[in-house]
């Protein structure tokens, strides 16, 4: 709580927030829209009253005294239809003003808002920053700066959503959405996945870590200077993963606790670690990324390609069989080619098996970068 | 408790005048249709409610309880197919529609009695296509099969897809059946002003099966013709865009919620009239925001998708459009309590039920029009709070009208008389225990429990386990409702032709009614419900 | 049902009501098709949205002037289906079966064509989703045209093939004398039904085939 809610509108909020059972409020926005909460909810008992002590009344002092009894019949008036229908109207119409002004405010994120990149998976949430550290299930924001999240999915459609912030906001596969908030109050604020994902939706959880702006600079200080030095030790060993904690354990939930916290320091984006691990490895020895033919089919293009095997079948290249063919290339040979390559079990890393994956869908030819892609285009958010 | 109206009572019904196995099969009676329509929900209901516990005694604690989280996510699949469409949809427009309206119309049947008997089996046909899927390996998309996940899923989604498609077309047979009697059908003197509000909301409703079902039955296809071919029209790695599917399945399925509301709202109408013997106020606003509702609904989908990444001001727009359908309901609601200034009422067990129903209604309405200021759905989008919400109007409202329609149409449909007692302590019991199973939802909601959870945050075990114990309350009612009523069936007192004195045209027949619904044509000399005279309505 | 003798509906009243309310609910069910194509067309203009060149292109992958001659068989058909209520009106039977069986002809002539189209598409791999083949073009967008394509030719060949099971019905009304100019409801709900399978053809044939 912030010293001015010390006053009676402060109170009269707290009240109302904990006969609501609402979770506390840590963004900027949170408050105003409670506010509607209250509003909305409190009309709607006065409301609720009124009509069903009307009904009450009614069924007794109308109530049945001979089974022969006649009624006089009764048409409503204008008067009547125009206030029954002019009541509603109005005040529904206020609330809507009311909640779309502040929908539009959460829905644009201010111009000094800092970014962060968010990619949901079955059933995991990833933090990118753009200075260059990575976070599963774990992000790091300053408090009283606005957060923009860029959303997307690798899999199916989750959506992000922290209660104390009382944002939500769906994560799509191919397309980019967005969503921002301003943390109030230092804290570790529950991120739960709302857009039912499978299996273990219920455990895609993560946590908002709000940290004073002095902290939070301490520790992208240390995250860079930790870049550099793993950088300068260990040129081209690959990245251990340490042992992942899933993002939370059974039913219980200890924010003071944080668990799957995994922060790597890694150079660049995972296909630029892929383009490393291919020249380091070996690959390129056999496998070009021009599109000419070599020891190896070219791996231009090659994801999503639909490969004929030498047994006549066909294949789609994609995630499972490029796994497959570095570690069991003898199972499935492309047509045309030798079977010579080696395996890699035991010798690549799990974490180099998906850079070297994510490098292959990288390249692509000029003949796919022509066409519009399917999501829309985020400017940054202090440009024009 | 009129000897003279007991003599009036036809000898051969509907029910004795054939007794075999095929006469009830190959009937094209309409009443024999509406009953075994009847049966059919009702077995649905129970399947949809067996389901419902086992999700409640799962939530008991916050961790695993009974079953793991794959049958969790398939049983709430489950439960949400079974309860929308092969209950809710056809529960009232199916059974009591075909039973009453053309009773009310004063026909001897309904437009195509053929295609209307065809109805019952392709209902029959789709629902044991989903049942052979819920028996193979359940679906664990949950009932919206949201793509990309569905397409994905490696459950039976295909076979429930096709069960719905198929149950879809009979949902389109009975609206287009409907519309046809009520345009051609309807006795002399039966003029449009004069027509039976339960009629004109099965007929906007009727209007909403055709024009939406099919889209919903297209879209369906699509994710079946993508489960089964990859085509790819929703698929994000060819291009397609997962949210159009969305789009495509809430045009019909926002207006879904109507086909399920309006006739509900047909029966509220239609009971309070009754029971507090008076003509409803205000007839023309009644039908007229029917035809509101039917219309507006179809143009407020959008608002299931505020946080999917759609527009800005389309989010504006659906939010505005959704509260002119509250608009409507709330126009309704006014209108039935306004009805009981100057009656004469009696409260018995149906009347009991519609105050439930109003009371219900009218907090799934406001939280539906909290919902749509767009604000502060951003928080309460796919929790609990969403859960609780239409759960009050599609349990609260929907089912509560169903038992006031089951109630007020037993001596009608069967010429038996419930008990009393053990009815209103069984409508005490549904109604307590409904608020205490969805009420502490509602909190669920605003502390940011996401539906669809199988394990959930240790401190919400509370409100759950509450409301895990409203639903033990709920279960019991309806198996309080079912002794009963298959009592009565056997050794209930033997109803007049009107029990309840009503004016409403349907009791023009007999209770049961004869074979072709009348022994000569029926004259409508009075308004519906009018009940300035004394006499109750001939029996014709 | 095969023991009744008058096809006349007692429960109607009289015979104009039954004629009126069969014609109404075969309007309300050819609305209610109509609503079944509607998802594709809001795909196509969706996807046309996403991809407007795409589109273009892949529609001159399509035979045009095989489809006009289809678009002409079928207008002319309905023609002959209007003249089948003509003269069922005037109670000429045999006349009535003629004219029915033209149209069927081309209807079968327009499946045929179809059929060789799909054959064609087969060949070259321009195929919806996941078996599409065709190099020229990019799969992200002409794929989805191609599903689309399929789809909507697809669907209403379906309808066409029910509309022509439906036609054959009529023609063996007509010859074995069961419809009279007194009684004709199913040959005019029949003729609608065929007016609409045509109507559809006309929606998609400037869509998929006249993009510009």
């Amino acid at each position: 709580m912030t010293p001015a809610d010390e006053s009676l509108g402060g109170t009269v909020n707290e009240l109302f927030r904990r006969m609501l059972f609402l979770p506390e409020q840590a963004s900027t926005v949170a408050r105003d829209v409670d506010f509607l909460h209250y509003l909305i909810i409190t009309t709607t008992m006065v409301m609720a009253t009124l009509i069903f002590g009307t009904a009450a009344y009614f069924l007794i002092r109308f109530r049945r005294r001979s089974e022969t009894e006649v009624t006089r019949k009764v048409e409503g008036t204008l008067g009547w239809e125009v206030l029954f229908v002019g009541l509603p109207l109005t005040t529904f119409l206020v609330w809507f003003f009311m909640g779309y002004h502040d929908f539009i405010r959460m829905q644009t994120p201010p111009p000094d808002a800092m970014d962060v990149y968010v990619v949901g998976k079955q059933w995991m949430w990833k933090f990118t920053y753009p200075e260059g550290p990575n976070a599963i299930g774990v992000l790091r924001v300053p408090v009283g700066k606005p957060v923009r999240l860029l959303l997307t999915s690798r899999d199916v459609i989750h959506s992000f959503y922290v209660p104390a912030f009382r944002i939500k906001q769906d994560a799509l596969p191919g397309a980019y959405t967005q969503t921002w908030f301003e943390v109030t109050k230092p804290g570790s604020y529950r991120v739960m996945c709302t857009e039912y994902c499978g299996l273990k939706h219920s455990e895609m959880w993560a946590e908002v870590v709000a940290l004073s702006p002095e902290d939070y600079e301490a520790w992208m200080q240390e995250q860079r200077r930790g870049l550099v030095a793993r950088r300068d030790a260990t040129p081209s060993a690959p990245e251990r993963e340490a042992p992942q904690k899933p993002a939370r354990q059974a039913a219980r939930y200890d924010a003071q606790e944080p668990q799957g916290e995994l922060m790597y320091g890694e150079r660049g984006t995972l296909a630029e670690r892929g383009e490393r691990v291919a020249a380091e490895r070996g690959c390129l020895k056999c496998h070009t990324v021009d599109g000419t033919a070599h020891i190896g089919p070219t791996w231009l293009d090659l994801y999503g390609r639909r490969e004929r095997l030498t047994t006549g079948e066909t294949v789609v290249a994609d995630e499972a069989y490029l796994t497959e063919s570095m570690m069991k290339p003898q199972v499935r040979i492309v047509a045309g080619f030798e079977p010579v390559m080696p395996t890699y079990l035991g010798v690549l890393e799990a974490a180099e098996v998906a850079a070297l994956v994510e490098y292959i869908k990288t390249l692509r030819g000029a003949r796919l970068e022509t066409i519009r892609s399917e999501g829309p285009v985020y400017e940054p958010v202090g440009g024009k | 408790m009129n000897p003279s109206a007991e003599s009036s009572q036809p000898a051969v019904t509907y029910l004795n005048h054939e007794t075999t196995v095929g006469s009830w099969l190959l009937t094209r009676d309409h009443k024999r249709i509406g009953v075994m329509f009847l049966v059919l929900v009702i077995l649905a209901l129970l399947l949809g409610g067996i389901f419902a516990m086992v999700l409640r005694i799962e939530l008991l604690t916050p961790g695993p309880t009974i079953i793991s989280a794959m049958t969790y996510n398939r049983m709430f699949t489950l439960h949400g197919v079974t309860m929308v469409w092969l209950f809710m949809i056809p529960a009232i427009p199916s059974a009591f529609g075909n039973f009453v309206l053309p009773i009310m119309l004063g026909a001897k049947d309904v437009a195509f009695p053929r295609l209307n008997l065809a109805s019952v089996y392709i209902y029959v046909a789709g629902a044991a296509l989903t049942l052979f899927g819920m028996l193979w390996s359940g679906a664990d998309t949950g009932w919206t099969f949201y793509t990309p996940y569905s397409t994905t899923s490696p459950t039976a989604v295909t076979p429930i897809l096709l069960g719905v498609f198929v149950i879809g077309f009979s949902t389109i047979i009975t609206g287009l059946n409907f519309i046809t009697t009520v345009h051609t059908l309807r006795a002399p003197g039966m003029h449009w002003s004069r027509i039976p509000l339960f009629v004109w909301a099965l007929y906007g409703t009727s209007i909403i099966q055709v024009v939406a079902t099919p889209v919903l039955g297209m879209v369906l296809l699509l994710v079946f013709f993508e489960r089964v071919m990859g085509v790819g029209i929703f698929d994000p790695a060819r291009g397609g865009d997962p949210v159009l599917f969305q789009h495509m399945f809430w045009f019909y399925s926002h207006p879904a919620v109507y086909i399920m509301v309006l006739p509900a709202m047909g029966v509220i109408t239609e009971v309070v009239c009754a029971f507090s013997r008076k003509n409803i106020f205000g007839y023309k606003m009644i039908a007229a925001s029917t035809f509101g509702i039917a219309f507006v609904g179809f143009f407020s989908w959008g608002h299931h998708m505020f946080v999917s990444g759609q527009s800005t001001f389309g989010s504006g727009f659906f939010g505005v459009l959704s509260m002119l359908v509250a608009i409507f309901t709330a126009i309704k609601i006014f209108n039935w309590v306004a009805t009981m200034y100057g009656g004469s009422i009696e409260l018995k067990v149906p009347l009991l039920y519609v105050l439930g129903f109003i009371f219900l209604l009218m907090f799934g309405g406001m939280t539906g029009v909290a919902v749509a200021t767009t604000s502060l759905d951003v928080h309460w989008h796919d929790t609990y709070f969403i859960v609780a919400h239409f759960h009050y109007i599609m349990v609260g409202a929907v089912l509560m009208a169903f038992l006031a329609a089951l109630h007020y149409w037993w001596p009608k449909m069967f010429g038996r008389v419930y008990p009393e007692r053990w009815s209103f302590l069984a409508a005490s019991t549904i109604i307590f225990g409904f608020i205490v199973t969805f009420l502490p939802q509602f909190l669920l909601g605003n502390l940011g429990m996401p539906r669809r959870y199988y394990q959930y945050p240790a401190e919400l075990q509370w409100l759950n386990v509450l409301s895990t114990a409203g639903a033990s309350l709920l279960a019991f009612g309806f198996s309080l409702i079912a002794v009963y009523l298959l009592w009565s069936l056997r050794y209930g007192a033997e109803s007049t032709p009107n029990p309840w004195g009503s004016k409403g045209y349907e009791w023009h027949s007999g209770s049961p009614p004869a074979p072709h619904n009348f022994t000569e044509a029926p004259r409508f000399e009075r308004e519906v419900h009018d009940y300035t005279v004394p006499e109750a309505p001939r029996v014709y | 049902m095969s023991t009744e003798t008058s096809p006349w509906e007692e429960h109607f009243g009289s015979r104009e009501n039954q004629s009126k309310a069969a014609q109404l609910g075969m309007w309300i069910f050819l609305g209610s098709e109509v609503l079944l194509f509607t998802n594709l067309f809001v795909g196509y203009a969706v996807y046309r949205y996403y991809y407007p060149d795409v589109f273009v292109e892949a529609s001159k992958h399509l035979e045009v002037g095989w489809a006009t001659v289809q678009t002409l068989l079928l207008v002319t058909s309905s023609l002959f289906v209007a003249l089948a209520v003509h003269y069922i009106r005037q109670g000429r039977q045999f006349l009535t079966a003629l004219v029915l069986l033209v149209a069927i002809g081309m209807g079968v002539g327009f499946l045929g064509i179809k059929g060789w189209e799909y054959w064609k598409h087969w060949t070259e791999g321009a195929l919806p989703g996941e078996y599409y083949r065709l190099a020229e073009l990019p799969e992200q967008g002409a794929s989805l045209f191609f599903t689309l394509y399929f789809l909507l030719t697809g669907l209403h060949a379906v309808h066409m093939l029910v509309a022509l099971g439906l036609l054959g019905w009529l023609v063996w009304g007509a010859v074995s004398g069961k419809y009279t100019a007194e009684y004709h409801i199913p040959v005019e709900v029949g003729g609608l039904y065929w007016h609409l399978v045509d109507v559809f053809w006309l929606f998609i044939y400037p869509l998929l085939y006249l993009v510009e």
